[in-house]
């Protein structure tokens, strides 16, 4: 079970509206590779894996990720506070508004839905623990692209705290796949000597 | 707005303890005989509790079962974190 905490993983507080930039970052919460796809990702596939340091990097981690799709879904709606029809309109964040108005919608920045068919579970320890290597970079390649449309540091500092939080995933997974790949070499060896 | 500084001041320290606990917990997922991030890890948690006791006793909780006794129900009372008061 999880437990609550009425605090965010690492501070948001955006004085500025910015509609555009808002809907940019709504990818990192609904999109191919936001935080609703990398959580669901890893707390599923974790019910499969083999040993201990792949089951607890799993689950850690797929927490880990529910607190950044809070803090995205927090920086998307303070970006999107008090807006004027001549914003909204001005900004092409007329048609998310259409649909949504302010309301927070798993969706890429393109408007398409959160698919389930953006992640695997194949209860193959190798085959998705190679997927989430891939899925953090991926991740950390999109806040790369947002970082280079934000301009405002309040923006700017959350993102650069989540970009990094992928590097170090990346790092934990890659660890989780060597100790499998130890295990099965032990195997191997001890059924060879057994024969 | 005193207030306000001080608790955001406190709600900072806590972050920053939970965070590295938090990372130092990933790290020993996949290095568990590392006794250095053991003894920082505890000491990490041990400094998150003392800050969250502290922080709870001022301002209300942060897990809805360390809401006090009081009337009303302090949980729901104060602000959440997407709202510009908290964080
Ligand atoms: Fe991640």
């Amino acid at each position: 079970m999880w437990i609550y905490e009425k605090k965010l993983q690492f501070p948001v507080k955006i004085k500025n509206p910015d509609p555009k930039m808002a809907q940019v970052i709504l990818s990192q919460y609904g999109g191919p590779d936001g935080e609703l796809g990398a959580s669901l990702r890893y707390l599923s596939q974790r019910f499969s894996m083999p040993n201990e340091i792949t089951k607890a990097t799993l689950n850690d981690i797929g927490t880990e990720e529910l607190a950044h799709l809070e803090m995205i879904g927090t920086i998307v709606y303070q970006l999107t506070r008090n807006l004027s029809t001549e914003e909204i309109k001005a900004s092409g964040f007329d048609k998310y508004f259409v649909d949504h108005n302010t309301g927070i919608y798993p969706a890429s920045a393109a408007g398409v839905p959160w698919s389930a068919a953006y992640i695997q579970s194949k209860a193959d320890v190798i085959a998705d623990l190679t997927e989430d290597l891939a899925a953090e970079q991926k991740a950390r390649a999109t806040y790369d692209n947002i970082l280079r449309l934000a301009d405002d540091p309040d923006v700017i500092e959350p993102i650069k705290f989540l970009r990094a939080r992928e590097i170090v995933h990346f790092q934990r997974f890659g660890e989780a796949l060597r100790s499998v790949q130890d295990m099965s070499d032990k195997r191997c060896y001890s059924a060879n000597m057994n024969k | 707005m005193m207030e306000n500084n001080s608790r955001q001041a406190l709600l900072r320290k806590i972050q920053e303890a939970d965070f590295f606990a938090l990372d130092l917990g990933l790290y020993l997922n996949t290095h568990p005989m590392c006794e250095r991030a053991l003894t920082l890890y505890k000491n990490t948690v041990r400094e998150a509790d003392e800050l969250r006791h502290e922080f709870e006793e001022k301002y209300g909780p942060l897990t809805a079962t360390r809401s006090s006794g009081k009337t009303p129900w302090q949980w729901s009372k104060n602000p959440w974190t997407w709202e510009k008061e908290r964080s």
